[in-house]
């Protein structure tokens, strides 16, 4: 994928001006784009002094700081250990959740012969467009009369109803080849068996790309955690890092070596599934 | 559950009972989205024609006086004139940056799926985590900060980015971390959508002497239509809930003044501030679901979502 070219002009042999300037350009981006997380590592390895000296600026800290890693997971103030545990148990039962009941969701509405599963899919469609967070106001509400307030449940059930992921589950179902299914029915296999026999097992590409764009959002959700996640104990690492920004004074390296620490679980899920995400999106109706 | 324990012994088809099928594939996704979104709009509304404070049973019926009151509000109308400017500033600078790199990755020839890493990379980072960079190191009023830093190699004085209440200093630093985070994600979007056009329409066009621009103009855009209108309707949509980098970027000095909070701020402070207002909260989500539509509506006529659908 790296070296096959499907840009406008022909190859050509010899460096093309052009082409300098193109990656000149990508190169100075790229570094512009690197910048934020170059600060996020050099301030979590500074001292507090280094990042607040004002008498001239320094690149690197003096002596990286690898104690402010234990620090921060000591801090009492900050209970960021807990919060990525309850980050990750979300995070990881809304994936799955949402890869199940979104892709059941999307076969079935690909699939069916019945007269208003149009209707439904365009329901579903309407509340893409109306965004989630307007409804927090009432869905706060009905969350705390069931008495899911600061509690998991509270946390994780609400979010496992996502409209974006049975669009393109749709999208992508309608471009599954009907054949391979068709050959399982000759057999004798009911649209259940065929799903999960047939169907799922040629779709994990596909999933792999929904499965990482809804492990992103829902580690990166913050304004239903905040609603929801009163307690310490129900924080998630997004609402305990923010105790930080909102903190009348705060220590900065700590601040920025929780940041990194709250990210480790992303970047481990990119380093394995980023081509995926390219490849899956490719797939969808979004391109349609 | 019951019925989907009964299938696999069936040999039925989509055909042979299509409703009992469609419900068990479809109904516990239809389910939720009635129970934690249809439901809770419908009662949103309800609540926007009652007195409800500290309450969510209230009694006390009075119309269209939670509407009349937010709407007459400064601070909420400020916030609704905050986010229109947003939006119509990040949608189209998000647009065509996504559509620009997009565009220069995929004709790279070497190290193209390094440069696509880099730009999706802060897709991974949250907006709290970019807010402590952009608020505390990158644009941090002092002249310990890194832009200031920079300015001062030219001789500028340190800007004071996000303690002055005025626009624009702050202005800058909310955009920028929004577009930083956003764009590699639209980026990846765009590009799957450029492997999918056909290298033939390029050829073809080399040889009536479209290249460059031109193949660009009448080719590349056009092939694009389908993905660029999604992306659009998922901008608007994203920028019309902004509420992270508001919130962790703006809420500390606590006196922020009205029009630098989006409504989602505003009514956040009133519904679940200290007097838990549901009434004049769920009125000024309708208010905002309202004009919400009415930009998606608009845009789909624009550029034609829903037609194709059809």
């Amino acid at each position: 994928m790296a070296t096959t070219v499907t840009g406008p002009r022909r190859r050509r042999r010899g460096v093309r001006p052009g082409s300098v300037v193109r990656y000149a350009v990508l190169a100075a981006l790229a570094l512009i784009f690197l910048v934020p997380f170059y600060l996020l590592v050099r301030n979590a390895l500074s001292t507090e002094q280094e990042i607040t000296r004002i008498d001239g600026w320094t690149w690197f800290p003096s002596s990286p700081q690898w104690g402010n890693l234990s620090e921060v997971f000591d801090s009492t103030s900050v209970p960021l250990a807990r919060s990525m545990v309850n980050s990750l148990l979300i995070a990881v039962t809304q994936t799955v959740g949402v890869l199940i009941v979104s892709g059941m969701a999307g076969y079935g509405l690909a699939r069916s012969t019945v007269r208003y599963a149009n209707a439904v899919f365009y329901i579903v469609l309407a509340t893409l467009l109306i965004p989630a967070a307007v409804t927090f106001v009432p869905t706060f509400v009905m969350v705390s009369s069931l008495g899911w307030v600061s509690t998991l449940r509270g946390l994780i059930v609400p979010g496992l109803f996502q409209a974006l992921a049975t669009f393109l589950f749709r999208q992508y179902f309608l471009g599954f080849p009907k054949e391979l299914e068709e050959a399982a029915q000759i057999d004798g296999a009911g649209p259940w068996k065929t799903f999960w026999r047939i169907v799922v097992p040629n779709s994990w590409g596909f999933a792999a790309a929904v499965a990482t764009i809804t492990f992103i959002g829902s580690w990166n959700a913050f304004l239903w955690p905040l609603v929801i996640g009163q307690d310490q104990s129900s924080w998630t690492v997004q609402i305990a890092l923010s105790t930080y920004v909102t903190a009348q004074s705060v220590n900065l390296h700590g601040m920025f070596m929780a940041a990194i620490v709250s990210m480790v679980p992303l970047l481990l899920m990119f380093l394995f599934l980023q081509r995926w995400i390219v490849a899956g999106v490719e797939q969808t109706g979004i391109n349609e | 559950m019951t019925a989907a324990s009964r299938a696999p012994a069936s040999r039925r088809r989509w055909t042979e009972n299509p409703h009992l099928w469609f419900w068990i594939f479809v109904g516990p996704f239809v389910l939720g989205l009635l129970v934690f979104v249809l439901i809770p709009i419908g009662w949103s509304v309800w609540l926007s024609f009652y007195e409800a404070r500290n309450t969510v049973t209230p009694t006390r019926f009075v119309g269209l006086d939670n509407y009349r009151h937010m709407l007459g509000d400064s601070a909420f109308r400020s916030s609704l004139k905050t986010f229109v400017v947003f939006a119509a500033f990040i949608v189209p600078v998000t647009f065509a940056m996504a559509l620009g790199l997009a565009v220069l990755v995929n004709t790279a020839r070497r190290g193209k799926s390094f440069f696509r890493s880099v730009f999706f990379l802060p897709t991974a980072c949250s907006y709290v985590v970019a807010a402590m960079i952009w608020r505390d190191s990158m644009f941090s009023g002092v002249s310990s900060g890194l832009v200031n830093t920079v300015l001062g190699w030219f001789g500028a004085e340190p800007i004071a980015w996000l303690s002055v209440v005025q626009p624009p200093w702050y202005w800058l630093v909310i955009t920028t971390a929004r577009l930083w985070l956003q764009v590699g994600f639209f980026m990846v979007l765009f590009l799957a959508a450029l492997q999918r056009i056909p290298k033939g329409l390029y050829e073809a066009a080399a040889l009536d002497g479209a290249t460059g621009w031109k193949a660009f103009r009448y080719i590349t855009f056009p092939q694009l239509k389908a993905t660029s209108t999604a992306v659009l309707m998922l901008l608007l949509v994203n920028a019309f809930q902004a509420f992270d980098e508001f919130y962790n970027l703006m809420s500390t000095t606590g006196g922020y003044p009205p029009y630098a909070r989006p409504p989602l701020v505003y009514l956040y402070y009133t519904a679940l501030g200290d007097v838990q207002d549901f009434g004049n909260g769920s009125a000024g989500a309708v208010i905002l679901t309202l004009i919400i539509a009415a930009f998606a509506l608009l845009q789909g006529r624009l550029t034609g979502l829903g037609r194709r659908e059809a």
